[in-house]
C-alpha cells in the first residue's frame, strides 16, 4: 500500500520538503531582486534606506495591483492589452463621481472596480462565445477604453482629486498597532495551519513534512515578517496602498492555491480540452479570470489616480500596462499558461521599481533604465523558455 | 441475465458519410473486449458514442437491460462508463494527484469557498494507485515528468476514480514501449479481475490474442463478426478484417 510513497520516495528524499513549494517557485525571481537591491546598494547606500523603499512601494503599487490580476490572466495562457486603459477608465469614472457630482468617494470607489468587473464581463463575453483571441479583443479594448477615458474626462481634461479619503490610500502608512496586529495575526494563523498539516498528514499515513522542519520555516516566516515590519517603522511604516496590494496578492495566493477555482485556472491554463472533458466549467471560469483582472485594474486605477492627486488623460497609459506585463514574467510566471505564481506579480514588480528607482539615484539618463528593464525581461523569458523545454526533455 | 452493455442498430452519419450503419455490440462484466478492423471501420466513432462525445442518429444503448442516453460526457460518466482519450487529456503543468481528481475534486465540507482537501485526495491516490499497483516517482510529479507509460497508467487510473463499471480505451498502447506495453495489459487484466467490462480499441492483431476475452471486428461501419479469442486464429481476423471472410470461426477460405 505505501510503496508509491515510502518506497521510491522516501530513499531519495525530495528537496521539495525542506522549502514549501511557493517558495521554490519564486526563488529565481528572490533571487533576482536581492541581486539588484545589493547592487544598487553597493553604487548607492541610499537605495537602501527605509524612506528610499517606501518611497519605492508607493511608486509601485498602481502597476503591481494591475500586475496581480495579469497573473490569473497568464495563468490561463490569455493575455489582456487593456488593464492599462480599463484602469484609467476607472480612475476617471470615480474622479468625476466625486470632484464633479459630489458621491462619496467609498461609493464611487465601488462603481469604478463595478465599472471594471463590467468591462472584464463584456471582453470576456466576446473571448468565449465567439472564439476571438483575447490579444485582438483586449487590444481593441485598449483603444476604445482610452477612448472612454476622454470622454469622461471632457473638456477641461484633468479632474483634481482633493477628497481626503482618497488621498487616504496613498498619502498614508499603517499604523504601528495595525501593522502590528496584521502581522502577528498572519504568523499565528500560518503556524496554526501548517501544524494542522502535519497532523492531518500524520492521521491519513501520508509522507508529510517533518514537525520540526514545519517550525523551522514558521520562524523563519515570523522573521521575515518581523524584520520587514521593523524595518518600514524606522521610517514611516508601510504605505497604506502597498498594503491593498500585499492584501489582494495574498487573496489571490489562497484562491489559486486551495480552491477549487484555483485548480480549474491551472488546468485550463494547463490543457483546455482536457480541462473540459473533465468536466470542469471552462468558459465560466475564463470570464470570472477575465473579470477579476479588470477589477484589479480598477483598483489600480484608483491607487493611481490618489498617487497624483489627479486623473488625467494619461492615466493608465504609457508604459504601465507593458511593465506590468514585464513584471509578471520577470517573476517567473510563464507566458504559456498554466504555471506560475501569484507573488511573481508582487516581486516583479519590485524588481522593476528597484531599477527604475536605483537608477533615478544615480542620476542615470532614461535610456538606460529602458534598457536595463529590457534586458531583465529578456533574461526572464529566456530563463522561462529554457527551464521549460528542460523540463519537457526530461520525459523520454 | 442481460449484458451489462448493449448497443443495438447504431447508427450515425456524418452528412452523406455512414460512419456507422447499425452496430450491435454486447459486453458482458469481466470481460475484455477487443474492437478492431481497418481505418475508418467506425471503431472511434462507437467509442464517441459510448463516452458521449457524439449521439447516435438511431439506435439503443442498454445498460442491464434498461436503456439509457448519453447526450453529453457527463451522463455518460454518470451511467459508469469511463474513456480513456488516445491522446489521454491530461494537464501535464498539474501534478498526479490533481489530475486524477480533474472536474471532480475532494473538497472540504463548506458551502464557500470551495477549498480543495489535498491531503485527503492524496491518500485515496495513493490508494488507488497501490490497488492498481502502479508504480510512480511521486504522486506529487507532474505529469510532463512522466514516462509515456506511466501516463497512459494515470489516465487510466483517473478513470476509475468514479468507480465506473465499464473502461473504454481508445488505442490505449499505440504510444509505448514493450515494458510500458506489458504493464498495460496487466493493468486492464486487474480492471477485468475486479469484474469491470473493458472495451479497447487496437491495431495490434498480437495484442487482441494475447489480451481480450471476445474480438469484435467491425468494417465500413458494420458489425461483421464476433468471437471468444480462444476459437480464432490469427489467420481468420486477418481475413475478416480485410474482407476475405465474414465469420471469425470458420476456416479461412472455407
Amino acid at each position: 500500500m505505501k510503496n508509491i510513497e515510502q518506497g521510491t520516495l522516501s530513499k531519495k528524499k525530495h528537496q521539495s520538503d525542506r522549502m514549501p513549494a511557493a517558495i521554490r517557485e519564486l526563488l529565481p525571481a528572490v533571487s533576482a531582486l536581492l541581486l539588484i537591491t545589493t547592487v544598487m546598494t553597493l553604487i548607492n547606500h541610499k537605495f537602501l534606506l527605509p524612506s528610499n523603499i517606501s518611497n519605492l512601494l508607493l511608486q509601485q503599487a498602481e502597476p503591481a495591483m494591475l500586475a496581480i490580476g495579469l497573473v490569473m490572466i497568464l495563468f490561463l495562457g490569455e493575455i489582456d492589452l487593456s488593464v492599462g486603459a480599463v484602469s484609467g477608465f476607472c480612475a476617471a469614472i470615480m474622479a468625476s463621481l466625486t470632484a464633479r457630482h459630489g458621491v462619496d468617494p467609498i461609493v464611487a470607489i465601488l462603481i469604478a472596480v463595478a465599472v471594471g468587473a463590467s468591462v472584464g464581463f463584456f471582453q470576456s463575453i466576446w473571448v468565449v462565445s465567439f472564439g476571438i483571441p483575447a490579444f485582438i479583443v483586449t487590444l481593441a479594448g485598449l483603444i476604445g477604453w482610452q477612448g472612454g477615458l476622454f470622454a469622461v474626462l471632457g473638456q477641461q481634461g484633468t479632474i483634481n482629486l482633493t477628497e481626503p479619503k482618497i488621498e487616504f490610500l496613498t498619502q498614508a502608512f499603517l499604523s504601528k498597532s495595525f501593522a502590528w496586529t496584521v502581522v502577528i495575526l498572519l504568523c499565528s494563523v500560518y503556524i496554526f495551519i501548517r501544524i494542522q498539516t502535519v497532523r492531518r498528514s500524520r492521521e491519513l499515513e501520508l509522507e508529510g513534512t517533518k514537525l520540526i522542519l514545519v517550525l523551522i520555516q514558521s520562524a523563519i516566516f515570523a522573521a521575515i515578517l518581523i524584520i520587514l515590519l521593523l524595518y518600514f517603522q524606522r521610517d514611516r511604516g508601510i504605505p497604506v496602498s502597498f498594503f491593498i496590494v500585499l492584501s489582494m496578492a495574498t487573496l489571490l495566493h489562497l484562491i489559486s492555491r486551495y480552491t477549487r477555482f484555483g485548480r480549474q485556472v491551472y488546468a485550463i491554463g494547463g490543457n483546455l480540452e482536457a480541462a473540459r472533458r473533465a468536466g470542469i466549467p471552462v468558459k465560466r471560469v475564463r470570464i470570472q479570470v477575465f473579470m477579476l483582472a479588470t477589477v484589479c485594474a480598477a483598483i489600480a486605477g484608483v491607487l493611481g489616480g490618489s498617487r497624483l492627486s489627479a486623473v488625467g488623460s494619461g492615466q493608465g497609459g504609457g508604459t504601465l500596462l507593458l511593465n506590468s506585463i514585464a513584471a509578471v514574467v520577470i517573476g517567473g510566471t510563464s507566458l504559456f499558461g498554466g504555471r506560475g505564481h501569484i507573488w511573481s506579480a508582487v516581486i516583479g514588480s519590485l524588481i522593476i521599481g528597484a531599477i527604475s528607482n536605483g537608477m533615478d539615484l544615480l542620476a542615470l539618463a532614461s535610456p538606460i533604465k529602458y534598457v536595463v528593464t529590457a534586458l531583465v525581461l529578456l533574461a526572464a523569458v529566456t530563463f522561462d523558455s529554457v527551464s521549460r523545454s528542460r523540463s519537457a526533455k526530461l520525459t523520454p | 441475465m442481460p449484458a451489462l452493455l448493449s448497443l443495438k442498430q447504431i447508427k450515425k452519419s456524418y452528412g452523406p458519410i455512414e460512419a456507422l450503419k447499425g452496430v450491435d455490440l454486447e459486453l458482458n462484466a469481466g470481460e475484455i473486449l477487443a474492437l478492431v478492423g481497418d481505418n475508418g471501420a467506425g471503431k472511434s466513432t462507437l467509442i464517441k458514442v459510448l463516452s458521449g462525445a457524439i449521439t447516435p442518429d438511431s439506435g439503443e444503448i442498454a445498460l442491464d437491460g434498461a436503456v439509457v442516453n448519453f447526450p453529453d460526457p457527463r451522463s455518460s460518466t454518470k451511467h459508469g462508463l469511463a474513456t480513456v482519450y488516445q491522446d489521454l487529456a491530461l494537464c501535464e503543468n498539474l501534478d498526479v494527484v490533481s489530475n486524477l481528481f480533474l472536474g471532480h475534486e475532494e473538497l472540504f465540507k463548506i458551502r464557500f469557498p470551495h477549498i480543495l482537501a489535498s491531503m485527503k485526495m492524496q491518500r485515496m491516490a495513493i490508494d488507488l494507485l497501490s490497488s492498481l499497483s502502479i508504480k510512480l516517482p511521486s504522486i506529487r510529479s507532474r505529469v510532463e515528468q512522466l514516462s509515456g507509460g506511466q501516463r497512459q497508467a494515470v489516465a487510466i487510473a483517473r478513470s476509475l476514480v468514479r468507480d465506473p463499471r465499464i473502461v473504454l480505451l481508445d488505442e490505449p498502447t499505440a504510444a509505448l514501449g514493450a515494458l510500458q506495453r506489458r504493464d498495460l495489459i496487466q493493468l486492464m487484466r486487474t480492471l477485468r479481475d475486479r469484474g469491470l467490462g473493458v472495451i479497447f480499441i487496437t491495431h495490434n492483431l498480437n495484442e487482441v490474442l494475447e489480451v481480450s476475452d471476445r474480438v469484435l471486428v467491425l468494417r465500413q461501419g458494420s458489425n461483421i463478426s464476433t468471437a471468444q479469442i480462444k476459437d480464432i486464429t490469427e489467420a481468420s481476423l486477418i481475413a475478416v478484417i480485410t474482407g476475405i471472410s465474414d465469420d471469425l470461426v470458420s476456416k479461412v477460405g472455407a
